[in-house]
């Protein structure tokens, strides 16, 4: 990991969250313009209809009746009242029992909807106005019957006072989230901190140390953390077991090298014609039993390496067995019966792996055992398949069948030796999670896998 | 000047039907003409119309006059027409100025021609005050050259009591034939409880009623009354310097001080001439002009300039009301309906809070 893509990858973090943080804030702040310019108005219509009813209320007052009609004295502190709106006109309309306007602006709107008292907005004049309808029951000897009395006001200093609380409320709303989104940043500096920590930590490191990383993280971090250290933990084993074959297979094919070269010397120097040709047949032996292992070697090296790489997939297990049949044929030259079901057998599994494992069990059983050899593939019951190798000898070794799975399990290293051929379908079928199966029946011996059958 | 003042005081003294003067633009190709319809005598506003025309030869003025009630009744109907009637209109009738305002008669003039005004002599952006003119008592010199005069109006109601020597030699304003008596006579009885006492104490001595103000200041300066009561202080004071047979008392208990209001109607066709007309007799030369040879005096430094003007320890800023533009003078107005207008009774000077007759007249 080069420093560069790492501070990208942070850096990536850090603007995501940013970006989030910011998108939230900006919701908010929209949410709370709206909420301020609703309450603003709100508060502002408050006040001035406290002042709109305070000035009805005090010409109501003065209504009375003389001489048998409504009279009405207009208070001036009414009006006064009213001018504490600076700039906002003033119309009012006081209606008579009769109906016919007393006094004030006889077109002045009245509410839609009847009532002794109302508040309500209208038009007049060319004005966007607010208005407050109250009554006064008159019942005087002469003169019975209501009095309306209608004062209005335009509504520009209401809605400027509106507008001046919705300002205010904004800005401090808008500077708080400015204030918060810097908080945020700094927080978010912080919290990131740790992963700037690991890989520090990473950095630090020698390019061959694969052990697990040892510092302190939170929770979150700790979960990366954990992650990369199995993930270097499975490259360490990769790694050992990669060293390990190669020492095996050094080993493994130094000695047989050695022989074969041994003998070559020999035979230059065998003048006598018995003697070499026995000399040529040694050698023709030993370089097949040589070719055999670094074919094994390979097909060892090949299955190791799919066991973690190689993608599983659902295949038919007769597929398999007729293809490993046919290849081992096409080496040996021996014929091997091949006992199929009627359907599919589908499983799921790396086939090369699977056809390698079955193609060692056919050569060992080609090899050591005795004719005829079957490959059988069959149903097991709890949903699960088989493909076994069948002969008529007896079998491998107790002592080296407690052995099998182990690496090159063959006691002394022969040219011939089964040890690494079962060593691979110990790892195939580790590697598929499936059964290795060996037993006696019929007098004959069997060896195979057992593994889940899978619909595809 | 007082030639024309004269003029002036006399068209005053005989209400005419509106009278029109045009003040051509000097080069008349094509001029841009400002109209102005007015309450003041066309004499008291010449100067400073010529003082605005001087450096704008392209501009003609036509100056009309009309009653306050004439130009209340002519503005408002056109207003609700909507056609021009003029381009600025100037009345000293404050509350009915404020009423057009209120009905949305006028236009928004600029913030920087109501910067320099005080409160009191503004509403919202469209109405002005224009001049600072306060209400005074008059009195015939001789008369008081032995007697202490009357300081305030508790004084004057004293002076009133005492005997018969006052009795029909007192005058005032008929508040059903003018304006400003009416407003004034409103604004005293909003003002204080003298205003009962004084308003039977001028019954009692059978105080003599006119439209105007020049035929008060005649008969003051005279001898036929002795003492003139809230007169318009901008006439009086015009004329004292001519005239040394009266003098003025400016009440120390208060001074009502009215600003002749002005305001651009909405049909005005040359509405920006009109503010710069009003920014001008606002500015310092316009202000030079009103205060000397108009004595209408202004809002803005009003009170200075009127005691810088009378004796010493006649006139006290202190005292000055100044009569605010506020739509608490919408009281003054009367409703649609006669019904409840005054009618029947009661002391002729006394405005009944509930009787408001509108009266006419020029001032």
């Amino acid at each position: 990991m080069t420093a560069a893509a790492s501070a990208e990858r942070s850096q990536s973090i850090a603007s995501r969250l940013a970006l989030a943080m910011v998108l939230i804030l900006v919701a908010v702040v929209i949410a709370s313009i709206v909420a301020a310019t609703r309450f603003g108005q709100a508060a502002s219509n408050e006040t001035f209809d406290r002042l709109l009813r305070g000035a009805a209320l005090q010409i109501v007052e003065r209504i009375s009746a003389i001489e048998g009609q409504a009279q009405v004295d207009l208070p001036v502190s009414a009006f006064e009242l009213l001018s504490l709106a600076r700039s906002d006109r003033i119309f009012y309309r006081v209606i008579g029992p009769d109906g016919r306007t007393m006094t004030g602006y006889d077109d002045l709107p009245l509410p839609r909807a009847a009532g002794t008292e109302a508040i309500y907005d209208a038009r007049y004049k060319g004005a966007d106005i607010r208005a407050v309808k109250l009554t006064r029951r008159l019942a005087e000897r002469a003169v019975s019957g209501e009095v309306e009395v209608v004062v209005a006001q335009t509504t520009r200093e209401r809605v400027a006072l509106g507008r001046s609380i919705a300002t205010r409320a904004v800005i401090i709303v808008a500077a708080a989230g400015v204030l918060l989104l810097l908080l945020a940043l700094a927080v978010l500096r912080v919290a990131l901190r740790p992963l700037a920590r690991v890989e520090h930590a990473m950095l630090r490191r020698e390019a061959n140390d694969l052990s697990p990383i040892d510092v302190p993280a939170p929770a979150e971090v700790a979960v990366l953390v954990d992650a990369i250290n199995r993930f270097m933990g499975r490259l360490e084993q990769r790694i050992e077991a990669m060293q390990n074959f190669v020492a095996d297979a050094a080993h493994q094919i130094r000695t047989p090298i050695t022989a074969l070269r041994a003998q070559a010397q020999l035979a230059l120097d065998e003048k006598d014609p018995v003697r070499l040709e026995r000399l040529h047949r040694r050698i023709n032996a030993r370089s097949i039993g040589l070719g055999r292992l670094a074919d094994q070697l390979l097909s060892h090296a090949l299955v190791a390496h799919r066991a973690d790489a190689a993608p599983r997939e659902a295949v038919d297990l007769r597929r398999v067995a007729i293809e490993a049949e046919r290849e081992v044929r096409a080496v040996g030259g021996m014929s091997i019966a091949v006992e199929l079901p009627e359907g599919e057998v589908w499983v799921n599994c790396d086939p090369v792996s699977l056809r390698e494992a079955v193609k060692n069990l056919l050569n060992n059983a080609v090899r050591y055992g005795t004719p005829p050899v079957r490959l059988c593939v069959e149903h097991h019951a709890d949903g699960r398949a088989a493909i076994t190798v069948h002969d008529c000898g007896d079998g491998i070794p107790d002592n080296l069948a407690a052995r099998i799975g182990e690496r090159f399990a063959t006691g002394g290293i022969g040219p011939e030796s089964a040890g690494l051929g079962l060593s691979i379908v110990a790892s195939v079928a580790r590697m598929h999670g499936a059964g290795l199966m060996r037993g006696r029946n019929d007098g004959g011996f069997f060896i195979g896998l057992e593994m889940p059958e899978e619909q595809p | 000047m007082r030639r024309l003042l004269a003029i002036a005081l006399h068209l005053l003294a005989s209400p005419a039907p509106a009278a029109e003067t045009l003040l051509p633009a000097r080069n008349d190709e094509a001029p841009t003409q400002l109209v102005i319809e007015s309450t003041t005598d066309f004499a008291i506003f010449e100067p400073m119309i010529r003082a605005f025309q001087a450096p704008r030869p392209g501009i003609a003025v036509l100056y009309r006059e009309l009653t306050t009630n004439e130009l209340n009744d002519h503005v408002s109907t056109v207003c609700e027409e909507g056609r021009f009637v003029a381009d600025l209109v100037v009345s000293s009738s404050v509350d009915q100025q404020l009423k057009l305002v209120n009905d949305g008669c006028a236009l928004p003039l600029g913030a920087e021609v109501r910067a320099s005004l005080p409160d009191w002599a503004k509403w919202r952006e469209e109405l002005i005050g224009m001049t600072f003119e306060p209400a005074v008592v008059v009195y015939n010199r001789a008369y008081f050259a032995e007697r202490p005069l009357p300081q305030s109006r508790f004084e004057l109601i004293d002076l009133l009591r005492e005997g018969e020597e006052f009795v029909g030699r007192v005058g005032t304003y008929d508040i059903e034939s003018s304006g400003v008596g009416y407003f004034f006579a409103f604004q005293d009885a909003l003002q204080a409880s003298t205003w009962g006492r004084l308003a039977e104490s001028l019954g009692r001595n059978q105080a003599r009623l006119y439209c105007c103000t020049a035929e008060i200041l005649d008969r003051v300066a005279d001898g036929r009354l002795l003492l003139g009561y809230n007169v318009l202080g901008s006439y009086a004071l015009a004329r004292i310097d001519d005239d040394d047979r009266f003098g003025i008392i400016l009440p120390d208990d208060y001074t009502l001080v009215l600003s002749r209001a002005a305001f651009v109607p909405r049909g005005a066709m040359q509405p920006e001439l009109a503010e710069d007309f009003l920014a001008f007799a606002l500015s310092f030369p316009g202000r030079a002009i009103s205060s000397s040879q108009m004595r209408l005096l202004s809002p803005m430094n009003g009170a200075e300039q009127l005691e810088a003007l009378l004796a010493p320890g006649e006139a006290s800023r202190e005292t000055f009301r100044p009569i605010a533009m506020t739509p608490a003078l919408l009281v003054g107005w009367i409703g649609p309906s006669a019904r409840y207008s005054c009618g029947n009774g009661g002391p002729r000077c006394r405005p009944p809070p509930t009787c408001k007759r509108r009266p006419s007249g020029t001032n």
